[in-house]
Order: C-alpha cells, then structure tokens, then sequence
C-alpha cells in the first residue's frame, strides 16, 4: 500500500465507507482568574478552596469579565487565522447538574468572539487544510465524584467559572490519524501563543467528537453522533474507530442512525447513548441579561496582533529558509516551540548539520531514555554548542564526542574541561600519527602483502586498527592520507 | 404559540419544579394571557431590524487578570446542605 496516498476507508458489506469527523475542542485559558470571578484557577488545590461566591452562584452575584480571557481568545482566534468579532454576546445555556450551580453555563451562542478560520495539517500525503467554524468563551463546570460513596456524589467547585474557548471546527476531517494531527497542531498553535498549556492530563484540553459515516462518493453527510468529553488523543482515536464501525453496520442493516450524544467508555472501548431520548437536552439559550454585549474596536485587535509570536508554520517555513533543513527536520522541531529554541540557541552560531542530527539524534534519543522533556535536559544548549565546534574544529572525533556526550548527560559540565581532563584531544599532529601508524603496519605484515596484492576492502582495517590503538582519539581524516600513502 | 399542559410539565420537568395538577390549570391560563399579550409585537415589520441582545447601550466592563478571592471555602461550604471533606455532598446524579 502506498502510504503518500490517504487511504482510511472502512470496508463494508455494501462497498466502501469514509469517515466524517467534526471536533468541538475545550481548550482552558491560561489565566490567573476565572472568567467572570477573581478566583484563582490552579490545577490540583484543596477541593473547594478556589470558589467565589460568584462561583458558588450565591442569589445577587453579579458577573464582571475578566479583559485578559478576552485578549487570549482573541490572540488565538489571529492564530487560527480567523475572522475576529467586534460584537460578541454572552448567553446562558440552561441545564441542570449538580455541578453547575448557577443552573446554566455562560457561553456564547448566536454571535461568537471569534468566526471562520483554518488549521493546516502535514499529513504524509500532502497538507490539508481544516476549517474552523467558530471560536467561542464560556465557563467551565465543577467537578461531580461519583465513586466516594455509593448514595451520594462529591462535588468540588474549583473548575466552576473557568474560562474555557470552545473550538468548533467543520466536518473536514476522515481519518483518526487526522484527528491526532489536528489536536496536535491546535495545541502547538496555542503553547506558542501562550493562551492554553494543552495539558491534557490535567483537562486542560478536551474534546468533544462528532461522527459520522458515508459512502465513498456520496456528497452527502450521513447523521452523526456526538461522543462527549474525550480527553486523550488515543481514546478520540479509538471512539471514533469503534463509533463508525457501529455506524456502518447500523446502516448495511437497514437501520437508522440516531441523532445523540454519547460517551466513550475507555475500559470497554465502546460508545454508548448518554441519556434516553425523552430527557434530551434542551438548553433555552437567551442572552444574559447580567453582560451587557461584548464590544471592543479594531485598535483593540491591532495591538495583539502587533504582540503576535512567530507561530509554528511560520517558523517552520524560516528554518527551512535560513538554516536549510529538510521539510522533515524543521517539522520535527517546530513541533514544540522548546524543541526549536534549544536547536536555535546552538545553530546559530554553529554548524547546523551537526546541530539537528545531535538535537534529534542523540540528545532525543537520552531524554527520551531518562524520561525528560527539553526544557528539562540534563545538557543546556550552550554546553551542546560547545561539543559541536569542538567536533567542528576536529579537537575530537565524532566516536569520543559520543562519550563525551554520556559523561555530559550526568552532570552538564563543559565538553571542554571534559576532554581536556580526560585527554580526549584528538590527535592531529602528523608526527605522533605516524608513529602509530608504522607500529600497526609492522604488526599486521601479512596483510600489508595481502593489500599490495588487491584485497583492497583491508584499507578499512588498517584505519580502525590505527584509530584503535591510538584509543579512539587519532584524527581519522589524517589518518587515512597518512596510509593511503604509506601503503602505495 | 401557545401553552397547553404538557408544556408547563416539560418546562416544570427543566426546571426541577413540581407542579400539581391545579397549578398545571393555572399556569396554562397566565402564560397564554402573557404571550398574547408579548405577540402584539408581531404587529410590527422587524424584516430590516438587526436583532439586539440588549436594550441598553452599556458594554462589558472589565476585570484585570488578579486573584482577589482567596479560600473562602469555610464561608462557602456554609451553605452545603450536607459536606464532606471539603466536597459539597448531594444525592447520586449519575448519566
């Protein structure tokens, strides 16, 4: 099978089926406060520690909201390249749960902060673009613990009021591995802008999935489902799996695909129906008549745009200008914005080739061994630079900077000070080299006859016995002049 | 539009009010009276009238990014009708 080609198909009993697949991403703000409180928004306090009274939804409360939240929606929609909305309005959307005190959710229905936009995906068979419908700010719920008590359910408020952006994007996407790029690109796009960390362990991004399935061909869209709340990219992948293998068999039997919402359960990989159809919701959007209309002008937009970082298909573009990287190699580093600083810091003044094959070579290689992220590595981009000029300058070999490398994991010291108490120099004086070399060629007499007679692959064995004697330290480029005309 | 019964019971039902059967007549009766009374609007052509969220001209103001709240949660758990650990505890909800 050509992997250049897409190729996600889902072969049926009636022929072949393609994958229709829409994301509604919840993404936190980055924010100190919450969106309409000034309640602190860390992740992991004592339960119930950073709720307001606005945030318990005490009767008289009053909402006011929080401009940095608006800004950060705002610096993501110019991420995503989106129209910006002057006039937005908050709305409540009515339901009720326990974990939502105030009885509705304050979100944005009718006019969003943010409009259509887009996201490019490198897939191996070519870029494709997905659109973004919408970008909208709405609070997140508490949290309900079901499985304290068997009569009862706990409920910490810490989340309650948390600015969420809600990332709708069209049905663009038909494969789960699309799905991964996207989450992946989305949450890229933001760690560089700074607005959400995209930590998906703490659910700091989720997402909700909607599926649907149809005949290759066919223009039409099939009904979808929408899977709720999935918050690790191997489970979206997995529902989604599961969801349109049940979609298709559903329909090759003749049947009918609901319309409703479902959940993912992680330990049976299986969708299923949320609530009966009777109590499907019905949220009564109106605006909130506590938030007047959310206005600001152009100027307001200009100023964060102006402040805009390099985001990752920018910066992408310019590796592979200034530094002539592969599409591959810049792609690789782009991926974590502390991934192409760390590269950055140590080819700007050094050699690059030797720079991106070390940086995704070996030192991805030792962290990924010692379970570290960059920003965490053991060796400070300053001490790899140097290790790299003193290959570059040819004060050590390639082998020795390997156990350099090894010893430098340990403790970050100075490559230099290294070599130099361990005596790793390289030898280049032309002297000493040929000393080594006219020992190994009295010890290896048969073989130099051997070579003069043709057997032309021992040229090889002759530059290792050299560089092994000389304990790995004898300038290989040398050493093979030196023989190359001591033995014709 | 109007209301009949198995609308206040649906709208009861959202809510999580209960509603008698009397109270059921009643409210049949008051909300129709006042959606008649709203639908007279419907006089008007609102064909090239942008719809508005808000009647005032007022806008949002706005808060600065600081945390002012800190810990209240002795004066919040106050009103938890029952608490546990720092958890407002309710009745099992579970979907």
């Amino acid at each position: 099978m050509n992997d250049k080609e897409f190729n996600y198909y889902i072969s049926g009993e009636t022929g072949k089926w393609e994958v229709v697949i829409g994301l509604e991403v919840h993404a936190q703000v980055s924010s100190n406060a919450k969106l309409f409180s000034s309640s602190a928004t860390k992740f992991g306090s004592e339960p119930n520690s950073q709720v307001s009274l606005i945030d318990a939804a005490m009767p008289g409360m009053l909402p006011v909201i929080n401009k940095f939240c608006i800004e950060q929606a705002v610096k993501t929609g110019l991420g995503l390249k989106a129209k910006i909305n002057l006039l937005s309005v908050f709305d409540r959307k009515n339901y009720f749960y326990a974990d939502l005190p105030q009885g509705y959710q304050i979100s944005q229905f009718k006019h969003p902060i943010v409009g259509e936009g887009e996201v490019i995906l490198d897939m191996p068979y070519g870029t494709k673009k997905i659109g973004i419908e919408r970008l909208h700010l709405e609070q997140d719920a508490g949290k309900s613990l079901h499985d304290q008590d068997p009569t009862k359910t706990f409920i910490d408020l810490n989340r309650s009021g948390v600015a969420l952006m809600e990332i709708v994007s069209k049905p663009d996407l038909r494969s789960p591995e699309e799905v991964a790029e996207y989450i992946k690109k989305l949450r890229s796009i933001m760690r560089y802008l700074g607005t959400c960390d995209g930590n998906m362990e703490e659910g700091s991004l989720r997402a909700d999935v909607n599926v649907s399935v149809r005949k290759v061909g066919s223009k039409d869209f099939g009904t979808r489902c929408e899977i709720k709340n999935v918050n690790s990219i191997k489970f979206m992948q997995q529902a989604i799996q599961y969801e349109a293998k049940r979609q298709i068999e559903l329909l090759e039997e003749g049947k009918k695909i609901d319309q409703e919402t479902r959940l993912f359960d992680t330990k049976k990989n299986e969708t299923r129906p949320m609530r009966s159809k009777e109590d499907a919701h019905d949220y009564r959007y109106f605006p909130d008549p506590d938030l007047p209309p959310l206005k600001f002008d152009q100027s307001f937009v200009d100023g964060i745009k102006k402040k805009l970082p390099e985001l990752p298909d920018d910066k992408k573009e310019r590796l592979i200008k200034d530094y002539k990287l592969s599409s591959y190699e810049a792609g690789v580093l782009i991926s974590d914005k502390d991934t192409s600083d760390y590269f950055e810091d140590i080819a700007k003044n050094s050699d690059v080739k030797l720079s991106i094959n070390w940086v995704i070579g070996d030192l991805f290689a030792a962290l990924n061994k010692i379970g570290k992220s960059i920003k965490e590595s053991p060796i400070s981009s300053k001490n790899l630079a140097k290790l790299i000029d003193l290959i570059k300058n040819n004060t050590i070999s390639g082998r020795i900077a390997k156990e350099v490398f090894e010893l430098m994991i340990n403790d970050n010291r100075d490559p230099k000070v290294i070599v130099e108490e361990k005596g790793l120099i390289q030898e280049s004086n032309v002297g000493e080299l040929e000393k080594i070399i006219e020992k190994v060629l009295k010890e290896n007499g048969d073989k130099v006859a051997e070579y003069k007679s043709g057997k032309d692959k021992l040229f090889g064995f002759f530059v290792g016995s050299v560089i092994k004697e000389s304990k790995g330290k004898a300038n290989p480029a040398l050493v093979n002049d030196i023989l190359k005309k001591k033995l014709s | 539009m109007s209301i009949n019964k198995d609308t206040i019971k649906k709208i009861s039902k959202l809510a999580r009010i209960s509603v008698t059967n009397e109270e059921t007549d009643r409210l049949v009766k008051d909300l129709n009276s006042i959606l008649k009374f709203v639908e007279q609007l419907k006089e008007l052509n609102t064909d090239k009238i942008t719809p508005i969220a808000s009647v005032s001209d007022q806008v949002l103001t706005m808060n600065k990014d600081e945390i002012k709240k800190i810990n209240e949660k002795e004066e919040i758990l106050k009103n938890a009708p029952e608490k546990n650990s720092n958890y407002y505890i309710v009745p099992k909800v579970i979907e």
